[in-house]
């Protein structure tokens, strides 16, 4: 069989590359020595010849183990370890954060069975996770997310009006009332709009973390920063999850995967949804490194993103992936009755035994940071904030009409226009057909 | 994914609206609001019973018919198990055992990609898309695979016939940008495909049992998920199939032809009573039923009778299935044609969540397209 290309067009020559130690690769010749011991070619990642036939069984292997700091009494679990390194008052402001959201999602998930607003998610019980994780990021650094991380949001700086404009989709939501509500989104610290396509945004992570790459080696004077990628156990399925990681292996990109594992993908627990060790297991198969942290432990996950945003910005870049663990008690959405498929008590069990707040406030209080009057007045404080913003949000108008058919591309087409055109002939011809008065300007708006 | 709650926003727009009313899902002509139209529907024998379901209950019923009809039936997806987030698989792991019946990961690509290898070794694979928004992951498995199994075997005679990829479709009122899409024309763009998408709970069963078991290519069965709870009618308890690729006068006319699919044949029945007793004219009103390859012969035969045609659909109308369908009739009935065949459908946008009223078609669009078509 005679070969269609020349050997040297079809064998890949490895070139050295710096960012990698040198045992880790084929320093020039890529082709297998007589009497080798072992395998050598691109891919066979140096393997040893062997007799004895054995196969690898997952089981017969430890598991990953889970990094925590506090224990579920809010105390630490290392008494020698090393300062935490983060002052009392941000961890106050954690804390406070942590409220706000929870508070936030008691009230919106009430407002959507009022009918008040479509639709809702929240994140009980994952508060840590996002939170922490936020903490260890910079302003500058480029966050994609799933739609169960408000946390992060609220961690970097979204406002309560920014959070309430996007759920009551009025003219000063960011995403122009075109959204479903919790898809924020949010340019300064940039935090890209949520779509609801799951694991979509793993690729795009990559992409960023690339261009981020690049931009730093052609102007060594922009700060350094990551890309900080969430998503949850059950998106980890899809295909685009293995394509973002593998790509953000094979091109040495500076990302942060933070994987929420809660136990559930809607209705289907993680044993229909994997059967390896978790979603750090893959992590190693792609080359990743890889750490699994306690979720409801906010200072493990803040101590694993600042170390794991370290690593990212090291050897000229590599990606990091995290597996943060945490049940969700809540509901998957307002559309959902997790009743229907998983014990009551199993929820009522894991609320009363383990809860990033109350972790982090019993550590609070053991501290003297803390006792019952604050808690009191912050959540009252907390509470009639977010009732105002709520209020204000609901009262206003709905975007102008136009905002319907802008964005679709940079500018409106002929045939969008002709469309906006025959629209308002529509509305002009049949006024009592359609109420207008909620958008701003009415029919002038289009 | 996300899941959306059952309920409906929809009010009259005014006090004064007469075109822009809820649709009444109790009184529309288009459902059997009693077991007595039935037999002669699907030419069943007068013994046979039926009961009123939702489309939910429709679909769920028809699994259950094809479970026990035979045991090369499978069924999976995304927590199906459970019972569906749409309920349209309740009980039915229960009944036939998580052999037949079972959840899958959360993996679009596999999910249809894993019916196709089934179905190429002799089983019958139902498999369910959560969101039909979300069914693009698969879009490779579906376009370069199921579509081209057959032909790509060639003399080995190996098909995925009997394979159907169900997904709910549609807009709801506030399922924004991705929960509220009809892609039915991007896969009746596809030859090879079986493209279906049923009007009601008793169609839905007769062509979703057909789908299964009287047809021997990939089918895309796309239900328009607001009818899910919506609409009601008496469904035979027996099994029977309606034929694909043929679609059903609904009502017959003689001065224009309506021709839809799914939810808005619900909207041009209300616009089409509404013009007929404004303008006095008669409209006749067809359901596709089957999008690709689609029934040419009963729309042109109707339009080449009233020399008028007016096609709606809710997906965007830029390379939609009304682009096909007004093409196919200017090429086979033009002599006959008294006016340009219309277009009613979604504009060429996303569908925003504040903007979905003013988006999609309407029952006041659907008049007005009435009306200028007759006095044209």
């Amino acid at each position: 069989m005679s070969s269609i290309l020349p050997l040297s067009r079809r064998i890949p020559r490895i070139a050295r590359r710096s960012t990698l130690p040198l045992s880790q690769r084929w320093s020039t010749s890529i082709s297998q020595r007589p009497g080798s011991d072992r395998v050598r070619f691109p891919g066979a990642v140096n393997s040893k010849f062997t007799t004895e036939m054995s196969f690898i069984n997952p089981q017969d292997m430890p598991s990953i183990p889970t990094y925590r700091v506090l224990d579920s009494d809010g105390v630490l679990v290392d008494k020698d370890r090393k300062p935490l390194g983060v002052s009392n008052e941000e961890i106050l402001v954690w804390y406070k954060n942590m409220l706000t959201v929870s508070i936030m999602d008691i009230i919106m998930f009430e407002a959507q069975r009022q009918g008040r607003l479509s639709f809702y998610i929240v994140s009980a019980g994952e508060e840590g996770i996002s939170i922490g994780s936020a903490a260890a990021l910079t302003p500058d650094d480029v966050v994609f997310a799933q739609y169960r991380e408000t946390g992060v949001f609220q961690q970097r700086g979204f406002t309560l009006k920014n959070f309430m404009s996007q759920l009551f989709a009025n003219k000063n939501d960011n995403g122009y009332g075109r959204n479903m509500p919790v898809h924020y989104g949010c340019d300064y610290p940039r935090t890209h709009t949520i779509s609801s396509t799951l694991a979509t945004q793993i690729p795009h992570a990559s992409g960023a973390a690339y261009a981020l790459k690049l931009q730093s080696l052609q102007n060594p004077d922009t700060p350094r920063r990551i890309v900080a990628c969430y998503f949850g156990e059950g998106a980890a399925s899809e295909g685009d999850f293995h394509a973002g990681l593998n790509i953000a292996s094979t091109r040495s990109c500076p990302v942060v995967f933070l994987c929420r594992n809660n136990g559930y993908a809607i209705s289907t627990p993680t044993l229909e949804q994997y059967r390896g060790d978790g979603i750090a297991s893959r992590g190693i198969g792609y080359g990743i490194d890889t750490i699994r942290v306690d979720g409801n432990d906010i200072f493990a996950v803040y101590e694993a993103m600042a170390a794991a945003r370290a690593l990212a910005l090291s050897d000229g870049g590599k990606p990091v992936l995290i597996e943060a663990m945490s049940y969700r008690v809540s509901h998957h959405s307002t559309s959902d009755d997790s009743f229907a498929y998983r014990a009551r008590v199993e929820v009522e069990d894991w609320k009363r035994r383990d809860n990033p707040i109350i972790r982090l406030r019993k550590y609070l209080e053991n501290q003297g940071l803390w006792n019952e009057d604050l808690e009191r007045s912050a959540r009252e404080g907390i509470r009639a904030e977010i009732l105002r913003e709520f209020g204000a949000a609901e009262r206003e108008k709905k975007p102008e009409i136009r905002m319907a058919f802008e964005g679709v591309y940079d500018e409106v087409t002929d045939e969008a226009r002709g469309q906006m055109g025959e629209l308002k002939r529509i509305l002009e011809t049949y006024p009592e057909e359609y109420d207008l008065r909620a958008f701003e300007r009415g029919i002038e708006g289009l | 994914m996300l899941r959306l709650h059952g309920r409906s926003y929809s009010t009259a727009p005014t006090p004064s609206a007469r075109l822009n009313l809820p649709i009444d899902y109790k009184s529309t002509p288009l459902l059997h609001h009693t077991s007595t139209s039935l037999s002669n529907a699907f030419d069943l024998p007068s013994s046979s019973t039926s009961k009123s379901m939702n489309l939910y209950q429709a679909i769920n019923a028809a699994l259950r018919t094809a479970l026990s009809s035979s045991s090369k039936v499978m069924l999976f997806g995304e927590d199906v198990a459970f019972g569906g987030v749409f309920r349209c698989s309740m009980d039915l792991q229960t009944e036939f055992g998580s052999e037949r019946v079972f959840n899958t990961p959360l993996t679009e690509q596999g999910i249809v990609g894993f019916a196709i290898g089934a179905a190429a070794e002799g089983m019958k694979p139902v498999a369910e898309i959560q969101f039909a928004d979300y069914v693009f992951p698969a879009f490779d498995q579906i376009v370069n695979e199921a579509a081209k199994f057959r032909y790509r075997e060639g003399r080995t005679g190996v098909n995925v016939g009997g394979m159907v990829i169900r997904m709910p479709c549609g807009a709801v009122g506030h399922g924004a940008l991705y929960h509220s899409q009809s892609p039915e024309a991007l896969f009746a763009h596809i030859p090879g495909l079986q493209v279906v998408i049923p009007r009601s709970p008793s169609q839905a069963k007769g062509l979703l049992l057909a789908s299964i078991f009287e047809n021997n290519n990939p089918v895309v069965f796309m239900e328009p998920k607001v009818l899910y709870r919506a609409a009601v009618e008496h469904v035979p308890n027996e099994y029977y199939t309606i034929p694909l690729n043929k679609a059903e006068v609904l009502k017959p006319g003689n001065d224009l032809t309506m021709i839809s699919y799914g939810q808005p044949l619900y909207l041009c029945s209300a616009a089409i009573a509404a013009a007929e007793k404004a303008l006095g004219a008669s409209v006749e009103l067809i359901d596709l039923r089957t999008i690709y390859p689609w029934d040419r012969e009963t729309v042109l035969d109707s339009v080449k009778k009233t020399g008028r045609a007016v096609v709606v659909h809710e997906s965007m109308i830029n390379y939609g299935v009304g682009a096909e369908v007004a093409a196919t009739i200017q090429d086979g009935a033009f002599l006959r044609l008294e006016a340009p065949v219309k277009r009613v459908a979604g504009w060429s946008t996303h569908t925003g969540l504040t903007y979905e009223k003013l988006i999609l078609p309407d029952v006041a669009r659907i008049y007005d397209a009435i009306k200028q078509t007759l006095e044209y």
